[in-house]
């Protein structure tokens, strides 16, 4: 049996350690929002905060995630929420597929970092693909966020 | 116009998922197909529904796709705006496949283009029976009563609302003749309207094909040949049954039909990490057939030497011959594009569930009828008893036109009696695809003593489409000629030829499709003549499109000069042209006509260390009314992306018939941090509106390559530009 906290519940599992966390959240758990894009960690569509840093879900083994907590898309956090809001206010989604995994990588950096730099958000954000090209309207939103939260 | 009806009591409306109670207005925009024999429904066959419910919640239809186009969105609102709806009380309701519903495929940017009349005189129909029902219910003149945002207001100023009318609404007959808005008027058409599903697509709650569960099912993953066509010999299963999850291994046939399966080795799972575990333990002997003496770049080299030479002649317009010899000077250039693949971030996948003498599919598809067809044709039943489920789409770029994976999901269906999905890993995706074609073009221009363009030779060679549906198609089709042949320069000797290329692999049409190669060509070396002649590009470019006139295109919309000329000249304005720029800076320009639409990019770069940094996009477009304005700048903003991805790294190359690459990391896209400031204008129009989706692609690569020369006097005729180290 795996025990996994994710979004503040525990879940018992029966499965593979070795199996990537991405397919025990979109195939066991029911968790469809983390998304596969490539399966080999370049494209960030399966991020996920593993203690609260993003981290590719699909090369990371429920082995190493036993004792962490885990948060998707489907969770909320206060910085999740805020990005949630000004992705909507700039309408930021075309096809919507890669952004779950572009909202966790946004919410990790205002997490370690609440006022970024245009080039911290550039390398921050450069691990997410986006096949659409809604990259200006990520960026533009993550700073909106920064920027309300300042001017609170 | 299309025949308007009120539905309401009819007793078809179950065959298309509406549930009756409300009013229900239907339109028959593509007129009367008696082959539909739909029950109830033998005077009129409906496929376009407004359902307007005594709550007030307003239900529409949408037939086409979501991919990421906002066309839920762009099509609603424009009912909704002549309806005087309130945009908070409408829902979407997303169409199965069904030829009840007219033409639902969704590629060519033709959407809003085909059903935009349609829809507004829906909407507007709707409101005049409201504002009949009002003065019914009121005892007044109609003309007394006016309708605002789900409510009629009567002079006196009393109100009641949409949902309270539907009753009196129900038991009128749809008048035939109704007033359009003026657009001065409307509230949602040509505003920025947010997408009707944001919300979901930010909560992760959006569910796309992948996304799809229903009960019982299994997961599938499917070892292709590596060469296009081949075919199993022998497999060992023995490894992959081991793997924990594995339920059984099973092959299937190839169906040697454009959308048929490829056929392979079947590895059906309990989860999809075990399907892909078990799909790379098997051991698979190939036959690789005939298509595996491919090497594509070999091949391209060979096409661009066979461009050098006459081929088959599209079009003729004076003498080519006698104007190259009586020439200033003449000029010619060679330009080699690679194949393309279109990999939407969300792979192919479809889950089918094949029951005695019916099957469900639930699949991310752009063209749901053509998926039910083939369902229908591969199990041999009739259409009606194959429902073809339309989820959101994670991206399609052309891809899910073609639905070979819903016929594979059923294959499997079949053969284990479960429901199933078939999931492509990204690395299915880049090396079993439909590819974009590669491209070898010769141009050749003369010159008089003024730097005037006397004569234009475009002679190309290219994959055509047609391969994948006539297998041994070696020529260019119509519509793979028109991008070249309708270029309206004003040169009074013009030739454009095509040679003769074969295909030894799927070709398939991805955004914008033959406008790339095209577009490509004729703006690189438009600006090369520029030079040549000693002139500014803009200024060269402005005479060679010459006089406003009406390019002749046997179509019923206007390729108008003018249109293009504006749209060049608002990108180079926007962008700072001609004005002092920072050090190192330059700015390149393109100008291209697709999808009926006139779009054009001035591009402003700097090479530094040998790297190409791009500062600005401006791109322009003129696509007839806009819809919904947010929505267009964010297609322009996404072609952007899509066009600089293809010029920086675009390439797919094959050895013995195989794909090289496999995954991102040899087949890249571009991120955020080399993403560009990109700036976008719409021109006002009220003519009809035209393509968005496709029209930004074609002109980013050549502005892209004319600002490279322009900043450092290198011309790089090739792409991707990752060939020559420049990114």
């Amino acid at each position: 049996m795996i025990t996994l906290n994710i979004n503040g519940k525990i879940h018992e599992l029966d499965a593979d350690p070795t199996m990537p966390l991405l397919w025990a959240l979109r195939d066991i758990i029911g968790f469809t929002g983390t998304k596969y894009g490539c399966g080999i960690g370049l494209c960030g569509a399966c991020m996920i905060l593993m203690d609260g840093v993003a981290v590719n879900s699909c090369v990371l083994p429920l082995a190493a995630v036993q004792d962490k907590s885990i948060i998707t898309i489907e969770g909320d956090t206060e910085n999740l929420q805020r990005l949630q809001k000004s992705w909507q206010e700039l309408n930021v989604p075309q096809c919507g597929f890669c952004q779950p995994g572009q909202l966790i990588s946004a919410t990790a950096l205002l997490n370690s970092n609440p006022n970024p730099s245009e080039a911290d958000i550039n390398t921050a954000m450069s691990r997410n693909i986006c096949r659409c090209g809604t990259y200006q309207r990520v960026k533009k939103a993550i700073s909106l966020t920064v920027e309300q939260k300042n001017t609170k | 116009m299309a025949p308007i009806k009120n539905i309401s009591r009819r007793g078809f409306l179950k065959q298309f998922g509406l549930v009756s109670g409300g009013l229900l207005v239907a339109s028959s925009m593509y007129g009367y197909n008696s082959e539909l024999k739909i029950e109830g429904a033998e005077d009129f066959n409906p496929n376009l529904f407004i359902q307007l419910n005594t709550d007030g919640s307003l239900i529409l239809v949408c037939s086409r796709s979501e991919m990421g186009q906002g066309i839920r969105t762009s099509l609603t609102s424009v009912i909704a705006d002549e309806m005087d709806a309130d945009w908070d009380r409408v829902s979407v309701k997303q169409a199965t496949g069904n030829a009840i519903y007219g033409n639902q495929n969704t590629d060519g940017s033709k959407s809003v283009r085909l059903l935009y009349q349609t829809m507004r005189e829906m909407g507007a129909t709707t409101k005049a029976m409201l504002i009949t029902a009002a003065a019914q219910y009121w005892n007044v003149p109609e003309s007394e009563c006016k309708a605002e945002n789900h409510f009629i207001i009567h002079s006196s100023g009393k109100t009641i609302g949409y949902g309270a009318l539907v009753p009196i609404a129900k038991t009128l007959i749809a008048p035939t003749n109704v007033t359009l808005k003026s657009p001065k008027d409307f509230k949602y058409i040509g505003k920025t309207l947010p997408s009707i599903d944001v919300q979901d697509f930010t909560k992760g709650a959006a569910i796309y094909g992948l996304d799809t569960r229903i009960p019982n099912m299994v997961f599938a993953a499917i070892k292709r040949s590596p060469v296009t066509f081949g075919t199993v010999v022998t497999f060992d299963k023995t490894e992959a049954l081991k793997i924990a999850g594995v339920l059984e291994v099973i092959e299937i046939p190839r169906i040697a039909k454009p959308f048929g399966a490829l056929g392979g080795i079947v590895v059906v799972a309990k989860n999809t990490w075990a399907a892909f575990k078990g799909r790379d333990a098997l051991k698979i002997t190939w036959d690789k057939g005939a298509n595996a003496t491919y090497n594509s770049e070999e091949y391209l080299e060979e096409i661009s030497e066979r461009v050098q030479n006459p081929g088959h002649v599209e079009k003729s317009i004076g003498d080519i011959n006698s104007a190259f010899n009586s020439a200033a000077s003449t000029f010619e250039a060679t330009y080699n594009l690679p194949h393309l693949v279109h990999t939407p971030m969300e792979v192919p996948n479809a889950i089918a569930w094949v029951q005695d003498n019916k099957c469900d599919v639930w699949a991310p598809v752009q063209s749901p009828q053509t998926a039910r067809k083939e369902v229908a044709n591969y199990l041999d039943i009739n259409e009606e008893n194959v429902t073809i489920n339309v989820t959101l789409l994670g991206g399609g770029f052309g891809r899910k036109a073609k639905p070979d994976y819903v016929v594979e999901a059923t294959m499997i269906s079949k053969a284990i009696q479960k429901p199933v999905q078939v999931v492509w890993s990204r690395e299915d995706d880049i090396q079993n695809s439909y590819y974009h074609t590669l491209a070898s073009q010769h141009l050749k221009g003369s010159l008089d003593a003024n730097g005037n363009v006397t004569g234009w030779l475009h002679r190309f060679g290219i994959q055509s489409i047609a391969s994948t549906f006539k297998p041994g198609t070696d020529s260019p089709q119509a519509w793979e000629v028109g991008s070249a042949t309708q270029v309206p320069f004003d040169v009074p000797n013009m030739q454009i030829e095509s040679v003769k290329v074969d295909a030894y692999i799927r070709i398939g049409w991805l955004r914008s499709v033959i406008n790339i190669p095209h577009g490509y060509a004729i703006n690189v070396f438009a600006d090369e003549l520029a030079f040549k002649a000693n002139k500014d590009p803009l200024e060269f470019r402005l005479n060679l499109i010459g006089n406003d006139r009406i390019q002749d295109t046997k179509d019923p919309y206007k390729y108008e000069t003018a249109k293009l000329k504006h749209v060049l000249k608002t990108a180079a304005k926007n962008a700072n042209y001609g004005k002092p720029l920072p050090e190192g800076h330059a700015i390149g320009l393109a100008v291209h006509y697709s999808f009926y639409s006139y779009a054009a990019a001035a591009i402003e770069v700097s090479v530094v260390d040998d790297k190409v940094i791009v500062h600005n996009v401006n791109m322009v477009i003129d696509c007839g009314t806009a819809i919904n304005k947010d929505s267009i700048i964010a297609q322009m903003e996404g072609a952007a992306i899509f066009g600089l991805t293809l010029a920086y790294y675009g390439k797919i190359t094959t050895i013995d018939g195989a794909v090289t690459q496999s995954n991102f990391h040899d087949y890249q896209l571009m991120r955020m941090a080399n993403a560009p400031k990109i700036q976008v204008e719409i021109i006002e129009s009220d003519s009809k509106p035209t393509g968005v989706g496709e029209p930004g692609v074609p002109v980013i690569a050549p502005a892209l390559v004319n600002a490279i020369f322009k900043a450092t006097g290198q011309r790089y005729r090739n792409l991707p530009l990752s060939d020559y180290g420049l990114v």
